[in-house]
């Protein structure tokens, strides 16, 4: 009796250790994802980068760490925002939503975040382009006031500290040590990851089957070429010079480049911003104005303010200023601009931070 | 026999003379034998910070400028480098550049010696940049080591010494309060009555702008040369006068201009450095810290 009971028990508990078994295969076969990191890829198309990578190549294990301080709060003063507070990759790391960045404290900056999208192919950063540098260019969101508030020899002993970190360090470059190059050049391999390149605009310029623009959006593109391009040139939709697009003044004075270079010719001139991703990277302009981007046309069709600075490029033959354009070509105009967003980079896994949805959770 | 005579005296006057050389050199072997361009010795820069016709110390003591306006010092930090040494005949030594870094901080005297090692030599001018040259601005991370770095142990005094908006080191950071100045925007909103110069401006990357670098040139002639050898160590001692901050060849007032940064007024307090530099005297053939 006791024998046969027994044998029934474990009859009965069979479907448990067969769906136990099942469960596990599944898991395994989870973890065998295909890999999403392989290393930086020249894009089809792209110019030559501006970086140097013969001096810090993207490893996996640099990407990774530099991945894991993107998102560390550790960076800020009382450790509550990380890079990734205020550069979102659902928002093509800006700050959806917020006109200007907001920081430490509830602190607001005085300038729209910009995003972190193919920087590989930047000479200088931010609006003004005070850095000239993508290594250093953490120091300046890491010591501003308003931002994360910190100092890097600070940030430096959090990480010393840390229990994970060292390890990290030793994975990425080698050696435990944590240096101020080491953990610039670790952020940079992730921010230099972020690879903007197949939006439907990236298709049809890649001629790939089935990526034909319809009637509307190749008139658009027309549009753009004359109106637009010069500025917003292909394929990084920026020439990465700095202008004076003829905004007012706003309430600080934000005088742009000037405040870099103390010449008064480059008053009121801002960074040419790329037009990639403009559907998630709202609001506009280096003050974030702008909520649409109707009421962007709309400036450069009629809300143009002239100045001294104000570009030469919207003067026109008959004095006035701005760019013409007929409420087709502008209808035509957004409809191609509709094809520079690129789903593929704010959804990319690789890219995503860690513990939400990544597999590299660490 | 007079022959001998005359022979030997001749010879003993001979020996004598041989006698006597030879005492001359070993004296001057036993003093200095002159500079061996081979072998090297220790040479220091000494910047010893004085205010006026005071010596330095920290807030809460006060000094007054030429203005008339009373001030107390709450930081005075800057960087020196670039360091080249030449001798009478013009011959130049400069220091290997990525040893020639130095970050002087007046409140604490250990900073004050730019310690660095120069082929033996009998050195009558040098000069030094203060602030950081324009290359070493624009290298890339990897290259900025000791007080360049951030780094918490031997970096710029916790990074306080570089802009990082608008990439850059700052070259002089003087820091203090002076009860004159407003608590309105012009002066200081806080109402702690500070004022801060941070001076730099290394000529700009892309684009000129300021160029705050000062080449620093000093004459030994009048204080004393400075002897290098080897095992020993030769100390240029100067004065650095603070005060010439406010009162160099352009005068200012501290309430009207309490905040000086990245701004084309900066120029007017860097054209001022070269001056709070005087040689006041050189030490030579010193065994070490303790004689200086």
């Amino acid at each position: 009796m006791e024998i046969i009971n027994r044998s029934k028990r474990i009859l009965h508990l069979l479907p448990v250790v067969v769906l136990l078994v099942v469960l596990a295969v599944a898991c395994h076969s989870g973890n065998e994802e295909p890999e999403l990191f392989h290393g930086f890829i020249q894009p089809e198309g792209f110019p030559e980068t501006s970086y140097d990578f013969s001096r810090n190549e993207v490893t996996k294990d640099g990407f990774e760490l530099g991945k894991k301080l993107f998102f560390e709060p550790r960076l800020s003063r009382n450790n509550t925002i990380a890079c990734g507070s205020c550069h979102i990759q659902s928002a093509a790391f800006t700050h959806h939503g917020h006109d200007v960045s907001h920081g430490i404290d509830d602190r607001l900056g005085i300038r729209n975040p910009m995003p972190i999208m193919n920087m590989a192919w930047s000479d200088e950063f931010f609006w003004d382009g005070g850095v000239f540098d993508l290594d250093l260019a953490a120091v300046n969101a890491i010591t501003s006031p308003v931002e994360m508030d910190e100092n890097v020899p600070n940030v430096l002993k959090k990480l010393r500290e840390h229990p994970e970190y060292p390890a990290l360090f030793k994975k990425a470059f080698g050696s435990g040590e944590i240096t101020d190059a080491r953990f610039f050049m670790a952020l940079s391999q992730y921010m230099l990851m972020a690879v903007s390149d197949n939006s439907a605009y990236d298709k049809f310029r890649r001629n790939e089957v089935g990526a034909a623009f319809t009637e509307n959006q190749l008139a658009g593109y027309q549009v753009f070429l004359k109106n637009c391009a010069a500025c917003h040139s292909e394929p990084l939709l920026t020439d990465q010079s700095y202008r004076n697009n003829g905004l007012a003044p706003n309430h600080v004075d934000d005088r742009g480049r000037f405040e870099v270079t103390l010449n008064e010719a480059d008053n009121y001139k801002f960074k040419v911003p790329s037009l990639r991703n403009w559907q998630y990277t709202g609001p506009y302009m280096h003050d974030g104005r702008f909520l649409t981007l109707n009421r962007v046309i709309e400036h450069y069709r009629s809300g143009m303010i002239d100045s001294e600075t104000l570009d030469p490029i919207f003067r026109n033959k008959d004095g006035t200023i701005g760019v013409k354009m007929t409420d087709t070509e502008k209808d035509n105009l957004i409809e191609f601009l509709a094809t520079l967003n690129d789903r593929d980079f704010v959804t990319n896994p690789l890219l995503a931070e860690p513990a939400i949805n990544s597999p590299y959770t660490q | 026999m007079k022959k001998y005579s005359q022979r030997l005296k001749h010879s003993l006057t001979s020996y004598c003379l041989l006698i006597a050389g030879l005492g001359i050199i070993t004296a001057c072997v036993d003093e200095d034998p002159g500079p061996d361009l081979e072998k090297t010795g220790d040479f220091s820069i000494e910047f010893d910070t004085i205010v006026g016709e005071e010596t330095f110390g920290l807030a809460p003591r006060q000094y007054t400028n030429a203005k008339g306006e009373t001030f107390s010092i709450k930081l005075l930090q800057y960087f020196i480098s670039n360091i080249k040494l030449y001798t009478e005949s013009g011959e130049e030594y400069v220091v290997p550049q990525e040893e020639s870094y130095f970050l002087v901080q007046a409140e604490d005297r250990s900073t004050r010696f730019t310690k660095v090692r120069v082929p033996e030599g009998d050195y009558t001018k040098i000069s030094f940049v203060l602030g950081v040259d324009s290359l070493r601005n624009t290298m890339p991370v990897e290259r900025r080591p000791g007080v360049l770095s951030f780094d918490p142990d031997q970096g710029h005094e916790g990074g306080g010494m570089y802009w990082g908006w608008n990439s850059g080191y700052i070259f002089l950071k003087f820091e203090g309060t002076c009860d004159l100045i407003s608590d309105d925007q012009q002066g200081d909103p806080t109402g702690n009555k500070q004022f801060k110069y941070h001076i730099g401006g290394y000529g700009g990357y892309s684009a000129p702008t300021l160029n705050n670098i000062k080449e620093i040139t000093m004459d030994l002639n009048q204080g004393g040369i400075a002897q290098v050898r080897e095992g020993l160590r030769s100390n240029v001692h100067l004065f650095v006068d603070v005060m010439k901050v406010f009162n160099g060849q352009h005068t200012f007032s501290i309430p009207e201009h309490p905040n000086v940064m990245f701004s084309d007024y900066s120029v007017n307090i860097a054209n001022n450095f070269p001056e709070m530099f005087t040689h006041d005297h050189t030490e030579n053939f010193t065994k070490g810290e303790d004689e200086l």
